[in-house]
């Protein structure tokens, strides 16, 4: 006896050592990488790649509000200036006149490498003769200032050329005081660039801290106490979604122990119960995290965050053994031969269940799959064979069996209308069928955390600033930077007829910034030498007001081209140019990337929106992927969410098939499954009608419902319909402890956690509540 | 106190002060009554590295109070449009706006001659020191910038006329290159 009571304690205590070593030691991530798929396609890779290091994921927009438009103006010109200053800060756009010198400077040094125009032919007499005519008409124009200062250095008019490039694909966004502002004038409007990555949140969580420190000061400066400033952008969101997870989970975790530890004191008048009581949920928990680190090698702040829901089955266990089997003749040895085995079978119910999840190819529900059901095992396993022999032997919770009396009149009560059921499912199948179009949320910003609010609002600045949300990409791909680089260069051809057709309003190219070797010296050898080209000028030069002899300046700057250094990255460091080049071009695991953003035609046939199929053909052969990145996500996350559908239909199947193993027989079988049906497609018409749109935490709650209700229909079935008050007592005891726990999460302002809070709550009531109204079903009831 | 009497007692003693011919106010008055005014222009650019000046030529509209149209139709057409704060070039196939506010030196060029014809004398001499020379007949407005960052890129602006009608616009910028603007008044279109 003393054996086997030291054999069970004892592979707790090695299991949880192990557990805890396991957990102590895994490595959690909130990165994007949970929606990465486990066999992702290069696109997929591409556009967790982009969201969790690109460009996108770096940029803050900023507004600032209220006070009055000079007085926004003269914020953002401070603000501006101060993050500028800032070395988290890449880049501070605000639309003023920047101190540009240091990127004029270096355009017009390397001109002759930067500039397309740059060809042999420009450079005979006969080119010479028509670049010179076209720029001394510039210079005719009210456009010359530029070029006529820099004539005589510059008669081809390369640099015109070059600022005008820059001009055309940096954003445009309305102006009011002379810097950026909302199309509606009240918002003045900053564009930055952090220095770190948008997935590192730490770094952007100072960054934030950095710009408001620095707008306060400047609003002090400027005596704008009523002025605000407003941030938002991918990093910002993800700052704002863990602070507010952070809080919402410490709020809803302490508002939910504190209820549930009330009921459960108020029910059991023990404390020591509580604490036992909450035993195999830790147990639980930490085993599941366990396995997810061993099976994963990495735990998701998802997985963890679904799996604080495991509470709401595994805290049921120790109420039923408490509850049950306090006051039955035989206690706990005969608990465990009554119940244990109906008990057996809704844990088995849920684990298949969940299982299912474990087929996903989504990491995040996957993790969620091995967690619940490693979880589950262990709670249950604990309950059975530690808890009873840890117990005191006067362990005692007070009798419920006066409130399951009362709990089996109302129940005898209910089973007399069972048609309600009846009615509730026929509304809440027609219900479904109207929304069945609008039922699932498609996007992935079904998943954010981010209200809708904030959400508008980032759209808002977007497209008042014109900001590029890179929707469109291409990748080349390459095995060193020159490759790359190359490969970009290709890329650009092949988009020259649809920039001239008028399908893409055009593109960005890190080889417009850092050409290629082979291009830079394909450019410098168009320069001719020096006594050549001062002949050809001569000829070049028959009839123009303009004397080869004032070009002196000109023919050195070409010569140094010709003999001297290539443009490299490092020149441009610590420039505009470098930020963009930076943006452009980047090192990944299987060599360079080279991105090519795609800006879609602002008005006309196609505005807005690039044809894919004709920008895909354009590539054909080129080697580099185009992708919309919007459209990736949603085509992920709807794979997800069909995927994660199928999923939870074979789960049932297989719960069904466990049922029906156990059980061995149909009818009993439909009992069981009768009300967690109807709760199912009630709570899901509830939700619906409720103007809410499905998502994939929905999903995962209806399979929680299913595995908590389980228990409940399988006690009332076991039962033949009439439980005992006692059994009530604890079932309704569970439901309490269960409806409280998400009840509370369903007032979470973190919409993730209000979807599934609000389906688990509802479908475990409306299950317990069904199962009472369906007792009556029961022959033995009768 | 006793300057302002003085002062006072100046302007109302006909004869103590030599009252001038013509006036900025007056001058200025003229243009302000004009809604609309149309030319024909030939500008012509000397700039030192060439040989000869580059001679361009086009059409003016003026409507009161703040659009400007610069119509060039040789060398090469070209369209110069002002619209309250925002200037648009188009030439070929190219389409350039500046918002003046952000780009404060080709604003206060602008203003030059918007200004003048708006007869805006208030922010006329906000950004430049204003001197008017001759008479009615013949006039000569001298604008000489105030800022420094202008006045590195234009030394000064002279706006030449008869009655009110504009002329000549001559600028003489600080590195040696100058415009001369002729200007013919052209019927109601």
């Amino acid at each position: 006896m003393r054996l086997r009571q030291a054999g069970p304690l004892a592979a707790w205590l090695a299991g949880l050592a192990v557990a805890g070593a396991l957990a102590a030691t895994a490595r959690y991530t909130a990165d994007l990488s949970a929606f990465l798929p486990r066999a992702p396609t290069p696109a997929q890779q591409l556009l967790v790649d982009q969201l969790r290091e690109g460009a996108v994921g770096r940029v803050m927009l900023m507004a600032i509000e209220g006070a009055d438009s000079a007085a926004r103006a003269r914020l953002s010109r401070e603000l501006a200036e101060r993050l500028r200053a800032d070395a988290r800060f890449a880049y501070v756009g605000n639309g003023a006149m920047q101190g540009s010198e240091r990127e004029r400077t270096i355009l017009f040094e390397h001109r002759y490498l930067l500039s397309p125009a740059v060809t042999p032919e420009r450079f005979s007499a006969a080119g010479l003769r028509e670049a010179i005519g076209d720029t001394l008409d510039l210079v005719a124009s009210s456009a010359g200032a530029l070029a006529q200062a820099l004539l005589a250095r510059d008669p081809t008019g390369e640099m015109a050329r070059l600022a005008a490039a820059q001009l055309a694909e940096g954003p445009r966004p309305a102006l009011a005081g002379g810097v950026w502002a909302s199309r509606d004038g009240e918002r003045a409007l900053l564009l930055a660039r952090t220095a770190a990555a948008g997935s590192d949140t730490d770094a952007q969580a100072d960054a934030m801290q950095a710009a408001q420190a620095a707008f306060a000061v400047a609003a002090a400066r400027l005596d704008a106490p009523q002025a605000r400033l407003r941030l938002t952008g991918a990093g910002v969101f993800a700052v704002e979604s863990r602070a507010l997870i952070k809080r919402e989970v410490a709020r809803v975790a302490a508002l939910g122990i504190v209820l549930i530890a009330a009921l459960l004191l108020f029910a059991y008048r023990s404390p020591r119960a509580l604490v036992l009581g909450l035993a195999p949920v830790l147990t639980g928990a930490l085993v599941g995290v366990a396995a997810v680190a061993a099976g994963f090698g990495v735990v998701h702040g998802i997985t963890l965050g679904f799996g604080a829901t495991l509470i709401g089955e595994a805290v049921d266990y120790a109420i039923y053994l408490f509850v049950q089997s306090s006051t039955a003749p035989g206690g706990r040895e005969a608990w465990l031969a009554q119940f244990w085995p109906t008990i057996r079978l809704g844990v088995l119910t849920s684990m298949i269940g969940f299982t299912a999840l474990l087929a996903s190819d989504f990491p995040g529900l996957a993790q969620l799959g091995l967690y619940s059901v490693c979880g589950l095992a262990a709670a249950a396993l604990f309950t059975r064979y530690v808890l009873p022999q840890v117990l005191p032997a006067d362990f005692r919770v007070r009798d419920l069996t006066v409130y399951g009396t009362r709990l089996a009149g109302w129940r005898a009560a209910a089973a007399r209308r069972r048609w309600l059921v009846a009615v509730l499912c026929v509304a809440a199948a027609a219900t479904l069928l109207v929304q069945r179009g609008a039922l699932w949320a498609t996007d992935l910003s079904a998943l954010s955390t981010i209200s809708e609010e904030d959400q508008a609002f980032d759209g808002r600045l977007r497209a008042d600033l014109g900001a590029a949300d890179a929707r469109y990409l291409v990748v080349a791909r390459g095995e060193d930077e020159q490759a790359a680089l190359r490969a970009a260069e290709r890329v650009g051809a092949a988009l020259a007829p649809l920039v001239a057709q008028g399908a893409i309003a055009g593109y960005d190219s890190p080889a417009r910034y850092l050409p290629s070797d082979a291009t830079q010296a394909a450019r410098a050898a168009s320069l001719p030498a020096p006594g050549e080209l001062r002949e050809r000028l001569v000829r070049a030069l028959r009839g123009q007001p303009l004397r080869a002899a004032r070009l002196e300046g000109f023919i050195a700057d070409t010569a140094k081209v010709r003999t001297g250094a290539r443009l490299r990255r490092a020149d441009l460091e610590g420039s505009a140019l470098g930020l963009a080049l930076d943006a452009l071009l980047q090192r990944r695991a299987d060599g360079w990337h080279a991105l090519v953003p795609l800006r879609a035609p602002a008005s006309g046939p196609s505005a807005l929106r690039i044809d894919a199929a004709q920008v895909r053909e354009a590539l054909l052969g080129s080697g580099a992927l185009f992708i919309d990145l919007k459209a990736e996500a949603n085509a992920l996350y709807a794979g997800y969410l069909n995927e994660a559908i199928a999923l939870a239909a074979a789960g049932i199947g297989a719960v069904l098939l466990l049922l029906m193993l156990a059980l061995r027989s149909a009818a009993r079988v439909g009992r069981v499954a009768a009300p967690l049906g109807a709760a199912v497609l009630v709570a899901a018409a509830a939700l619906a009608a409720a103007g809410q749109t499905l998502n994939l935490l929905h999903l995962v709650g209806f399979l929680l419902v299913v595995a908590v209700g389980s228990n409940y229909a399988l006690f009332f079935e076991r039962a033949g319909g009439a439980p005992a008050p006692r059994v009530l007592a604890s079932i309704v005891l569970a439901n309490a402890t269960t409806v409280i726990g998400f009840g509370v999460l369903a007032t979470s302002s973190v919409p993730v956690l209000r979807a599934i809070g609000a389906t688990v709550a509802l479908g475990t009531l409306l299950a317990l509540a069904f199962a009472a109204l369906l007792s009556g079903a029961h022959g033995d009831a009768r | 106190m006793r300057l302002s009497l003085f002062a006072l007692l100046l302007l109302a003693t006909p004869g103590v002060w030599p009252a001038p011919v013509w006036t900025l106010e007056q001058l200025l008055q003229g243009f302000a009554q004009r809604a609309q005014a149309r030319a024909s222009f030939v500008e012509k650019k000397t700039v030192r590295v060439l040989e000869q000046p580059l001679v361009s030529s086009g059409e003016l509209r003026f409507e009161a109070p703040d659009r400007l149209e610069k119509r060039t139709l040789r060398p090469r057409p070209e369209v110069l449009r002002l619209h309250g704060d925002t200037l648009t070039l188009e030439r070929g196939e190219r389409r350039l706006q500046l918002d003046l506010r952000s780009h404060p030196e080709a604003g206060a060029f602008v203003e030059s001659i918007r200004a003048t014809l708006a007869g805006d004398r208030e922010a006329l001499e906000r950004i430049y020191a204003v001197r008017l020379e001759g008479s009615e007949r013949s006039w000569a407005l001298t604008l000489t910038p105030r800022d420094t960052g202008m006045a590195n890129l234009v030394a000064r602006i002279r706006i030449a006329g008869q009655g009110a009608e504009v002329t000549v616009i001559e600028i003489a910028q600080a590195n040696g290159d100058s415009t001369l603007m002729s200007v013919q008044r052209l019927g109601a279109p």
